[in-house]
């Protein structure tokens, strides 16, 4: 994984201390908070209902032990021993205080972590799947291009005060783990006829109030124009985006009212007049940079299947269940991707205390060389797992509560924070969550049920993504109460779809019991093999819209 | 049509500690704290704009931001916020664990 | 207004013209675009400096042949989060190779001052008595840049490869 050199920690240092600075003046009533709260923003320090939050950038979902282990200093030092991974793969402290924070900072900077634009009109962090280099259908690692877009992109002189926030994805193999079609600007990787590696360029996606999926502008674009390609779009939309409403300014409203062709002309007219020269992305950098994404010193010769492994598999259901869910075929033979699931029965989806922390990066080091990724679903995956080590994995993941044997399936649910902290909230969200993991905690059940992606976000701003949920929750205020939309059959694959609304909002209390009862619906009505959705897409809304109604 | 503006029962300032963010109420005599039950409470909108006044002075005065009123009732010595939202603010996160606000 | 110039506060040489005020002979003027485009002949008569303020809505391409006339160009930050300027600097810069004064008007926050510059500003409206000093710490707390920009320093991609 990337290690930064002089230039990169000394961006970083000198952003530490110009925010240490900028602080000061805040305190000391040179800086109105008027002044302060863009600034604070640039450097992912928001103030929300109890407390400030600090939102740490965790670049394209990869982490070192080392770095996991700094955020668990941080968690303890300046906060209340836990953070939150968020549906952006960033790490969120809820407790922080102000003035701790130029030391908290610099505290990460020793790791290399930082929160850089992670808030603000900027270019937000550069996102990709959590199975980059490791996904035996990936053409090419992505997160090379997010790193060298990662630098190009940090504080860019020109694009720092956008009408609104921007966010880039990329992705590396066909199918699309990354959700690249809800992003603002995404890049997922395909060979042309002559079988070179290039981009497909999507633009205009996001969630949130209109929730729109990204159209594509440009089907192949060789990798040496990347960072031309991005300046094009960004400076379309820095003068022509939306500022009047805060509501109508993200790119995808552009690319609505321009329409697709227009923007695209607009984009491919700017590029032609800067595509090449300064704007060409470094060979030199590509291979610097490259060299850095290398797959790490396997065991050639690590077996598929151990004694132990087998005994184990066919003697413990647990295990068994472990390795289906949480566990995934990787591109080294004899190796495996283990997904360390972040979502206990009654817990809150992404919460991670500081002990965790430690262990997942001990753990990471024994049996992934030091590497750790995060899911944009809110997990943490320990991508270079040796086979023969599942059991000895298991066994130390289970007491820590971190192996519970649910990924993809109805409990692995992504909520937003939601009105227990965040002060955009309409509603509470991870209550709900937790309902709904004590009501599925049998886990024979949850099995069957199979893959059930369940999402919720306490508001329209969407952060829990719940537009592409199989089951989306959106929380609303309905005369002061919290009320519950419930959507069905999105998906935030290559064959993305937005949800269709079920019915009027339900009132919290009822939540919980219409999710069983679309459940026993669809058990009811599946076929043989069928997922949720896919029994969703053949039999439609109706049968699910007349049992909860019917009942409620 | 003019719609008549219910003027509010009885209403307190709250804000966040600019140095920590914690969530406090403005007392009696200029004090900030972050007990509810302390918040002096207006009743009337003369006595609302008097509190707002002291709050605005104290965002520039770097101790609050962003100061506002919130409805409540008040009664005997206890004060409950009205709405989910300031209850949440007042009590902390309605979830079990490392959530709860330090006492 | 003060103006904050080469790292100095600097008296302002320029004069402004209020609307429908008549166009005064032989000093700088800087006039809105709006009085460039029905005034033109008239300012270019005068035999004298002219400056226009572009609204930042404006897409230079309608101003470009007249590039050569103007001694100053303003761009202007209605409120300091609203960014349009930033690319209209560099393409005046970069595009169509402005070199006289460009001017940041309005809104102009201490804290976006290295980014003016990078951009390609080179003076600054700012009505503080600290300008002098804010402009110097602006200008040092961040010295390497990842992306080229119109002020031309080397870029971290450069430095590597060098």
């Amino acid at each position: 994984m990337y290690r930064y050199d002089s230039y990169d920690q000394k961006i970083l240092d000198q952003r530490v201390e110009q925010f240490r600075d900028q602080v000061r003046r805040r305190i000391a009533g040179e800086l109105t908070e008027e002044e302060f709260r863009p600034l604070r923003l640039r450097n992912g320090l928001y103030l929300q209902l109890h407390a400030y939050m600090l939102r740490i950038a965790v670049p394209y979902g990869t982490l070192s032990a080392d770095q996991m282990r700094g955020l668990a200093h941080v968690a303890r030092r300046y906060d209340k021993g836990f953070g939150h991974f968020t549906t952006r793969t960033n790490m969120q402290f809820h407790w922080i205080k102000l003035e701790d924070v130029p030391d908290a900072l610099a505290d990460l900077a020793k790791v290399q972590l930082h929160g850089i634009q992670t808030s603000g009109n900027s270019v937000r962090n550069i996102t990709a799947d959590h199975w980059a280099g490791i996904a035996p259908d990936e053409i090419e690692d992505p997160r090379i291009w997010c790193e060298i877009v990662r630098q190009w992109t940090t504080l860019h002189p020109e694009f720092s005060w956008l009408p609104r926030k921007f966010k880039i994805a990329i992705g590396g193999s066909p199918h699309d783990r990354a959700a690249l079609r809800i992003h603002d600007l995404a890049f997922q990787m395909r060979r042309n006829d002559a079988g070179e590696a290039g981009f497909e360029v999507m633009v205009g996606g996001g969630l949130g109030r209109t929730p729109i999926l990204a159209k594509t502008i440009r089907e192949f674009l060789p990798k040496r124009h990347l960072f031309s390609y991005i300046e094009a779009v960004l400076r379309v939309y820095n003068q022509l985006g939306r500022r009047d409403n805060m509501w109508k300014a993200r790119i995808k409203i552009l690319v609505h009212e321009l329409g697709t062709e227009k923007f695209r002309e607009l984009v491919e007219a700017e590029w032609e007049q800067i595509k090449g020269g300064a704007l060409e992305v470094p060979e030199s950098e590509v291979a610097r940079i490259a060299a850095q994404f290398t797959p790490p010193p396997y065991d050639a010769d690590a077996p598929t299947f151990t004694p132990e492994f087998d005994a184990l598999r066919l003697n413990d259901v647990g295990f068994a269940r472990w390795l289906k869910t949480n566990v995934a075929g990787h591109k080294q033979p004899g190796h495996a991707i283990v997904t360390v699931s972040l979502k206990p029965e009654g817990g809150t989806p992404g919460d991670i205390t500081a002990e965790q922390m430690d262990a997942v990066a001990e753990l990471a080091e024994r049996y992934s060389f030091g590497e750790i990724r995060l899911t944009h679903t809110q997990n943490v995956v320990l991508p270079h797992v040796r086979r023969a080590d599942l059991p000895a994995l298991w066994r130390a993941l289970s007491p820590l509560g971190l192996a519970v044997p649910n990924i993809g399936l109805a409990t692995d649910i992504i909520a937003c924070p939601g009105l227990d902290y965040c002060s955009l909230a309409n509603a509470r969200s991870i209550p709900i969550a937790q309902q709904i993991t004590r009501r599925f905690n049998d886990l024979a059940r949850v099995h069957d049920i199979g893959e059930l992606k369940i999402k919720i976000s306490g508001c329209i701003n969407a952060c829990g993504h719940h537009h592409v949920g199989h089951i989306g929750i959106l929380g609303v205020d309905k005369n002061g109460e919290e009320f519950y939309q419930i959507t069905l059959g999105g998906s935030e694959d290559e064959n993305a779809r937005l949800g269709t609304i079920l019915g009027a909002a339900l009132p919290a209390g009822k939540v919980v019991d219409a999710v069983e009862t679309i459940v026993e619906t669809f058990l009811a009505l599946r076929r043989d093999g069928e997922r949720f959705l896919d029994t969703y897409r053949r039999i439609g809304i109706a049968p699910f819209k007349e049992r909860i109604y019917a009942t409620a | 049509m003019v719609k008549a503006v219910k003027t509010p029962a009885a209403q307190i300032v709250t804000g966040n500690r600019l140095r920590d963010g914690a969530v406090i109420y403005l007392a009696v005599d200029r004090a900030w704290s972050t007990d509810i039950d302390s918040a002096e409470v207006a009743r009337d909108p003369a006595a609302a704009e008097r509190l707002m006044a002291i709050a605005n002075q104290a965002a520039v005065d770097r101790v609050v931001v962003a100061p506002y009123l919130i409805e409540v009732a008040a009664e005997g010595d206890r004060i409950q916020p009205l709405g989910t939202r300031e209850r949440i603010r007042a009590s902390g996160p309605s979830i079990a664990g490392p959530h709860r606000l330090s006492a | 207004m003060p103006l904050l110039k080469d790292g100095q506060v600097v008296a302002d040489p320029w004069r402004v013209v209020a609307d429908g005020e008549p166009l005064p002979p032989a000093v700088p003027l800087l006039v809105p675009f709006a009085r460039w485009q029905t005034e033109r002949d008239a300012l270019i008569r005068r035999n004298a400096p002219i400056g226009v303020r572009l609204p930042n809505t404006l897409d230079l391409a309608q101003v470009a042949p007249d590039l050569p006339l103007f001694e100053l160009i303003a761009l202007e930050f209605p409120k300091f989060v609203d960014g349009r300027a930033f690319s209209q600097a560099r393409l005046l810069r970069e595009r169509y190779g402005y070199r006289n004064e460009l001017r940041a008007v309005g809104n102009v926050l201490r804290d976006q001052l290295q980014f003016m510059h990078r951009c390609g500003f080179d003076a600054f409206e700012i009505a503080s008595p600290n300008a002098v000093e804010w402009c110097q710490a602006a200008m040092a707390e961040i010295d390497v840049f990842y992306q080229p920009a119109a002020d031309g320093a080397r870029t971290v991609f450069e430095r590597r490869t060098a």
